[in-house]
């Protein structure tokens, strides 16, 4: 019935033209690096003007800055590392509006991009964490201390040790990076293709034919699924940011 | 009668790439659909018999649902990459 519906190649979805500084090697922006410089100009704005004028009863967008430190404050630091964990709270506030603002653009017009869905902010972003909860555990534990902490869970028999060594090592230091890169851009690639194959199919349905009358139904779940990358974008820079609270708490305090 | 047989032949290469692509993904789903299953019909239970711890229970569970989605998502990742 809908033959002929000819979706984008992953390459047209997630590839795009440079459209300043075409010449330059180093300068050259396109739309991902447009919607990165927009996403840090919305974290510094809010934050430095919502902290230019502190007022004792909050008012616009002072409002959005503190539910934001106290929503990071409440819900991941003191969940996860605990009161000595507050220093890294201007860390993790930045993180979380930075990774939510690059996502939201996945929904808004003229953008419809996360710029999240290529790989190489991800990447930026998880060896950042990884470089912290390291130098954090070196510099709490010592280095030979932390490393057998890493991967030594204790009370392990010593006959099967040997095998959790290895997994243990494994997946401390190669797949902990690894999976929080793969989670962020995955999920954020993921939802950009639902979106873009349920508005190519609403655009093939959308013709004088009997066929019209399956464009409710797309139409409706095109709707909800926009509502759904919403929560998912959100979900999303709060998961990346308190797994990287999670992995500093593992390093500042190791299990006994 | 080989070369009639040889012009009959196809190359099927990219269907059979598609095929491996809906393998892997649907294999790499089937696991982390149930783990996923679990981790929330066990983080409700908590939260209906306790209420009251259910800010915690609904962190950990964001947390439980990140760590097995992944294996999902790794699929989800080769299956595109897949040559």
């Amino acid at each position: 019935m809908l033959l002929g519906l000819d979706v984008p190649p992953l390459d047209e979805l997630t590839n795009w033209p440079p459209f300043a500084f075409k010449n330059s090697d180093w300068l050259s922006l396109n739309k991902v690096g447009l919607i990165y410089l927009l996403a840090m100009a919305c974290t510094l704005a809010i934050f430095i003007i919502g902290g230019s004028k502190k007022k004792l009863v909050p008012h616009g967008i002072q409002n959005v800055a503190e539910v934001g430190v106290e929503f990071v404050r409440d819900q991941v630091v003191m969940q996860t590392i605990g009161s000595d964990g507050l220093v890294f709270l201007p860390y993790l506030t930045a993180l979380f509006f930075f990774i939510f603002f690059s996502n939201i653009f996945e929904i808004i017009p003229y953008f419809q991009m996360p710029a999240n869905a290529r790989i190489a902010m991800p990447l930026v972003l998880a060896l950042v964490t990884y470089a912290i909860f390291n130098v954090v555990g070196i510099a709490k534990q010592g280095p030979l201390k932390y490393v057998k902490n890493a991967i030594v869970p204790p009370g392990v028999p010593k006959a099967i040790l040997p095998l959790v060594v290895v997994i243990e090592l494994v997946s401390y230091f190669l797949v902990r990076p690894f999976s929080l890169m793969v989670r962020l851009f995955a999920n954020m690639l993921a939802g950009h293709l639902i979106l873009a194959t349920f508005s190519v199919i609403c655009t093939a349905v959308f013709k004088k034919s009997i066929l019209v009358i399956i464009l409710p139904f797309s139409f409706g779940l095109l709707f909800a699924l926009t509502g759904f990358e919403i929560l998912v974008s959100f979900l999303q820079a709060f998961i990346f940011t308190i797994l990287t609270a999670v992995y500093i708490g593992g390093s500042m305090h190791p299990e006994h | 009668m080989l070369h009639v047989l040889a012009a009959a032949a196809v190359d099927n290469n990219a269907g059979l790439q598609t095929i491996g692509r809906g393998i892997v993904y649907g294999a790499a789903a089937i696991g982390p659909g149930i783990g996923i299953g679990l981790v929330v019909g066990n983080a409700i239970t908590a939260m209906a018999r306790q209420p009251e711890s259910a800010g915690t229970v609904r962190t950990t569970m964001f947390l439980g649902i990140a760590f097995t989605e992944a294996l999902a998502l790794f699929g989800f990742v080769l299956a595109f990459i897949l040559k």
